[in-house]
Order: structure tokens, then C-alpha cells, then sequence
């Protein structure tokens, strides 16, 4: 498909003239191949494999730097002060000055702490993040990986982080330490059943795990305007919405960001660590936000495809990276409008709001499949509103009834007492 | 290359496998249950070479993750000092090593004896076959198994709320 433009860029004086809409759309595809076309033939294969990981992690790595400064200058904006505003241009090389100050930061290791796994935990917490974000499609062929089970593999590599957290917590030999590790794993496999669910309603429906078929069944629009992506139809509404409130929570971050409590357990799991060991365990929960955000993007809102057709003519990785900024300010947001969860409030959302709701949402996404067959004038609004009330009475109701059948008393503590 | 990571992942399999057993510098179970981890971790890359990599991606996820995890809230339930003084029992470990040099001399012997066919064909590990033979073929053992997980969950429910009144 691109080997006219592999022939054009890598062959001397073979340069053919392209469009800038070709060019933006197709230009790190051949970057690369141009790259790979001087080498020689035995290191190709690994060269394949190794510009697209170098390239993700330093997109990432700039995201990442990126979004530290944004997160601090938008809390700053809705708690009414300016944020971070005097290193660099508005304040926006700040993220370059704290990544000085932490690597020249002194490392403290606990005398009685376990040192092997101590120096092993965020190592463990970062890697597997990083290699989950190599399945996710950037944008038409940019992906550095796509094994037909893209969606598992994803989920697979992202259950590491409990072992990192428990690592981290068990090896600082601290009380504070082991409690944030054990709020962290019992959240993170607390929420980890309605984030698969409601990706596995995804899975369903476009019929594939690899998540570069599941981008491609959400192209096209109906009657011409609105896209085809899963957001547009209610179990995707809904779908969205339980995978972001599940996202939250298994990326550890506000209101669910029980595990690092700092006005209960100090700083959790991570209490133990300092200097650019405690980097590392910010940029694994950064890269995790950025990881399912992306996955959410993927899943529910289209992936790298656009909104509308007259704007295809723009890069599709811009529209991907557009959207998943717009996941990260949505973040944002939430942390600073919301305050934290108490333990058990986290526990029951998660196992009695969300898990049904979820297992419920899959019931919805047949039924949306079984009426569509309906063929009588207006049957497209009435499917539409039908599968809505479906999942959306029962959300209201359901989170009513749990509501009402919490009183306001004494609180009884089961062990403490 | 497929060689190579071949021996990699085996090698790795192997010597984590036998650090979680018989680990000479450290006694504590919560090292044990880590290297386990790693094992099998290394297994799962096995499927992989094998292109089963559902079965890969699922090892990881419910071994490595969440079973990996209960097992390390199990030890520190247990009492650790008490653990790690304990001598293994001396008929028990040879009646183990017995057992397990009679399995190794079992598995080589079937290997040197038939062997497998020089160029096994593909395996079809894809999430759809393995859907549609759990559905098909294997409907009845997978509700059971679904069953029994369903009665030890309850039971457990029921087990823990029995104390609280």
C-alpha cells in the first residue's frame, strides 16, 4: 500500500511529489520506513520493532511532562489561582525543572527495607504501562503492535501494576506503606471487573479483541453526519461512562485515589520512596491515565477516525491525540471538582453500582443488535430510546435505592471496635 | 530467533521455578511466591512462541495478576517468622524428589522414544476457536467448572459474614 512512497523517500532523486494531506497523514509511516531503508538486512527486523517503542515512549515521555504542568496550571484555574507560571514560556518548562530536582534528589532506602525489592517496584510498575500503550492505534497504521488479541493483551500486561503496588508496599517494611498497597490492590481488582465488562460489551459488538479492527468497524456515518462510534449508540453511552468512572479508580486517581491518601496514610504505597525511584511511580501512573484514556478513545469514541467527513483531510494521529487530550483534561477536572471517596463507599460503588450496571449494559448491546432488523418509519429513534431506557432507568433507580438505604448513624468498625 | 527466546523463556521458567522452591538465599515464602510470579510469567511467553496467545495473554492476567496477588495476602496472614524456621521434613523431601525425578525421567523418555512430529503445524489459539470449542464441544465441563466457582464464591460469602453476627 505505502510502497510507492518507501520507493520515493528511501531511492535518490526518486523524491515524488505528495500533497501536504498525504504528507501529515502519511509522514511518520515513512520516516520510518525511510529509516529502516538504511540498514542492513538483518538489523531490519529489530529496527521495526524498535522506532515505533522509541517513539512511543518519547511522545509519551513529553505527554507526560506535558500533562504535569497542564493538570497543575488547570487545578490552579479551578481553585481560582495562576499554577505554575515561571519557568519557561507561561510556566510550561516547569515539568523540566522538577525532573532536575527529582534525579538530584538524595535516594533514601529504609534500613530494614527489603533493598532487591525495593529497587525492583517501580520498575515493575512502569514497564508493563509502557508496553501496554505499544497496542493501541495512534493512528491509520500507527501502531507499534497489533496481535489479534490486542484488548486482552492490554488487560493482561495492566494486572502487573497490583504486584508493583504490593512490591512497593511489603518491601518499605512501613505501616503507612503496606496500607496504601493493600487499598490499591483491593481497589485496582475491585475495578477491574466493570472495566473489562464494559470493554468486553465493545468486543461483542465489533466481533474482534484486536483493537485496530475494533477502530476500523466504528468508520463511516450515519446519514452522512453523525460518526459510527460507539458513543453514538446507548450500551456505548453508557458503556463510556462506567469505563471512565472504572478508569479512574484503576489508574488511582481522584476521587478514587484512596491508595495514596495523603491526609489519612501519608503518601501510600510510595511513602518509602524519594528522588527519581518516586519519578518513576508518578510517570507509571501518568502513563497508566494515558493508557486507558487512549483505550477509552479506542473503545467508545473512534479511535483515530474524524468527526465529520470534510475534516479527514487532517492527520488522523491529531485526532486521536486531540481526543485523548480532551480524556486527560476530563481527568483533570474530576480531580479537582471531587472530593475522595471514604474505603468502603469505594468498595460498594464499585461492587454494587457499577459490576450490575455493567453486566447489564451487555444485555443492552444484544437487544440493540436483535432490533435492528426493525424496518417501520422512525424505528432508528425508537431503537434508540428503547435500549436508552433500558440501561438508564435502572442506573437512576438502582443508585436511588442504594442511596436510600444508606442511613446517617454512627459508623460500626467490624475490627477496630 | 524463535530459538533463542525459546531457551530464553525456558531457562527463565526453569531457574525461577526452582528458586521458588528451593531459593539458598533467602527463606522468606514471599520471595518464593514472587519468583513464582516470574515462572510464570515465562510460561506465558512459551504459549506465545506456541502462537497460542490467548492462552498467553489470559496466564498473565489471572495467574500473574489476581491469583499471584491472593497468594501473596495469604503469606502475610501467615505468620512469616514462624515459616521461615521451619526444616523441611526429611521423608517428605525425598519422597518429593523422588516423585519428581521419576516425572523428569518420564517426560525425557517420551521425548527421546517418539518425539513430536519435526514440524508440528500451527496451532489455532485464537480466542474464536478457543470460544467456539468452550461452547460447542465443551459446554457441559465448562457450566460445571462455572458452577463450582460460583458454590466456592458463596461459600466464602457465607463463611465471612457467619462472624460478623
Amino acid at each position: 500500500m505505502n510502497m510507492e512512497g518507501i520507493l520515493a523517500l528511501t531511492g535518490w532523486g526518486g523524491l515524488r511529489w505528495v500533497g501536504p494531506v498525504e504528507l501529515f497523514e502519511r509522514g511518520p509511516v515513512w520516516l520510518r520506513d525511510w529509516a529502516v531503508g538504511w540498514l542492513p538486512e538483518g538489523a531490519k527486523v529489530w529496527a521495526e520493532g524498535l522506532i515505533p517503542a522509541v517513539a512511543v515512549l518519547a511522545v509519551f515521555g513529553l505527554l507526560f511532562g506535558l500533562a504535569t504542568v497542564a493538570e497543575r496550571k488547570l487545578l490552579g484555574r479551578i481553585q481560582n489561582r495562576p499554577g505554575p507560571n515561571r519557568v519557561g514560556p507561561y510556566g510550561w518548562l516547569q515539568f523540566a525543572a522538577d525532573g532536575v530536582k527529582m534525579l538530584t534528589k538524595e535516594d533514601v532506602v529504609p534500613r530494614s527495607a527489603d533493598r532487591v525489592l525495593h529497587f525492583l517496584a517501580p520498575i515493575v510498575m512502569l514497564a508493563p504501562v509502557a508496553l501496554s500503550l505499544a497496542v493501541i492505534p495512534y493512528g491509520r497504521d500507527l501502531v507499534a503492535a497489533d496481535p489479534r488479541c490486542g484488548l486482552l493483551f492490554f488487560f493482561a500486561v495492566g494486572s502487573a501494576a497490583e504486584v508493583a503496588a504490593f512490591m512497593a508496599g511489603w518491601s518499605s517494611r512501613n505501616k503507612y506503606s503496606l496500607l496504601g498497597a493493600m487499598r490499591a490492590i483491593a481497589q485496582m481488582i475491585s475495578y477491574e471487573l466493570p472495566l473489562v465488562l464494559s470493554a468486553l460489551t465493545v468486543v461483542m459488538m465489533a466481533g474482534s479483541l484486536s483493537l485496530v479492527e475494533i477502530v476500523e468497524a466504528q468508520s463511516g456515518y450515519w446519514w452522512g453526519v453523525i460518526p459510527r462510534w460507539h458513543v453514538m449508540t446507548p450500551w456505548g453511552l453508557a458503556g463510556l461512562l462506567l469505563f471512565m468512572a472504572a478508569a479512574a479508580a484503576a489508574s488511582n486517581r481522584a476521587p478514587f485515589d484512596l491508595p495514596e491518601g495523603e491526609s489519612e496514610i501519608i503518601g501510600g504505597f510510595m511513602t518509602e520512596y524519594s528522588g527519581f525511584k518516586y519519578a518513576i511511580f508518578f510517570m507509571g501512573e501518568y502513563f497508566g491515565m494515558f493508557a486507558v484514556s487512549g483505550l477509552a478513545v479506542t473503545l467508545f469514541l473512534g479511535g483515530w477516525q474524524a468527526p465529520l467527513a470534510v475534516l479527514e483531510a487532517a492527520p488522523s494521529y491529531g485526532w486521536f491525540f486531540l481526543k485523548l487530550g480532551v480524556m486527560i483534561a476530563w481527568f483533570i477536572w474530576v480531580r479537582g471538582t471531587l472530593p475522595r471517596l471514604r474505603v468502603d463507599h469505594l468498595l460498594n460503588f464499585g461492587w454494587k453500582y457499577l459490576l450490575p450496571l455493567g453486566a447489564l449494559n451487555l444485555l443492552v448491546a444484544m437487544v440493540w443488535r436483535g432490533l435492528g432488523g426493525w424496518a417501520f418509519p422512525g424505528a432508528g429513534a425508537v431503537r434508540w430510546l428503547a435500549c436508552l431506557a433500558m440501561i438508564g432507568l435502572p442506573a437512576i433507580l438502582w443508585g436511588r435505592l442504594l442511596m436510600r438505604s444508606r442511613g446517617w448513624g454512627p459508623r460500626v468498625y467490624r475490627y477496630a471496635s | 530467533m524463535q530459538d533463542l527466546l525459546f531457551y530464553v523463556f525456558a531457562a527463565v521458567a526453569l531457574i525461577a521455578g526452582f528458586l521458588a522452591v528451593a531459593n539458598p538465599f533467602s527463606r522468606n515464602p514471599l520471595a518464593s511466591a514472587l519468583f513464582l510470579a516470574v515462572a510464570l510469567v515465562a510460561v506465558s511467553g512459551l504459549f506465545v512462541l506456541l502462537h497460542a496467545f490467548f492462552l498467553g495473554a489470559v496466564q498473565i492476567l489471572i495467574y500473574a495478576g489476581a491469583v499471584m496477588v491472593l497468594f501473596l495476602f495469604v503469606i502475610m496472614l501467615l505468620d512469616l517468622r514462624e515459616e521461615q524456621k521451619r526444616r523441611a521434613r526429611k521423608v517428605a523431601a525425598g519422597l518429593a524428589s523422588a516423585l519428581a525425578l521419576a516425572l523428569a525421567a518420564l517426560i525425557s523418555a517420551a521425548a527421546l522414544a517418539g518425539g513430536g512430529p519435526a514440524d508440528p503445524p500451527a496451532l489455532e489459539g485464537g480466542a474464536r476457536a478457543l470460544g467456539r470449542a468452550l461452547f460447542t464441544d465443551f459446554l457441559l465441563p465448562f457450566e460445571i467448572v462455572a458452577v463450582l466457582l460460583v458454590a466456592a464464591m458463596v461459600g466464602v460469602v457465607w463463611l465471612s459474614r457467619k462472624e460478623a453476627a
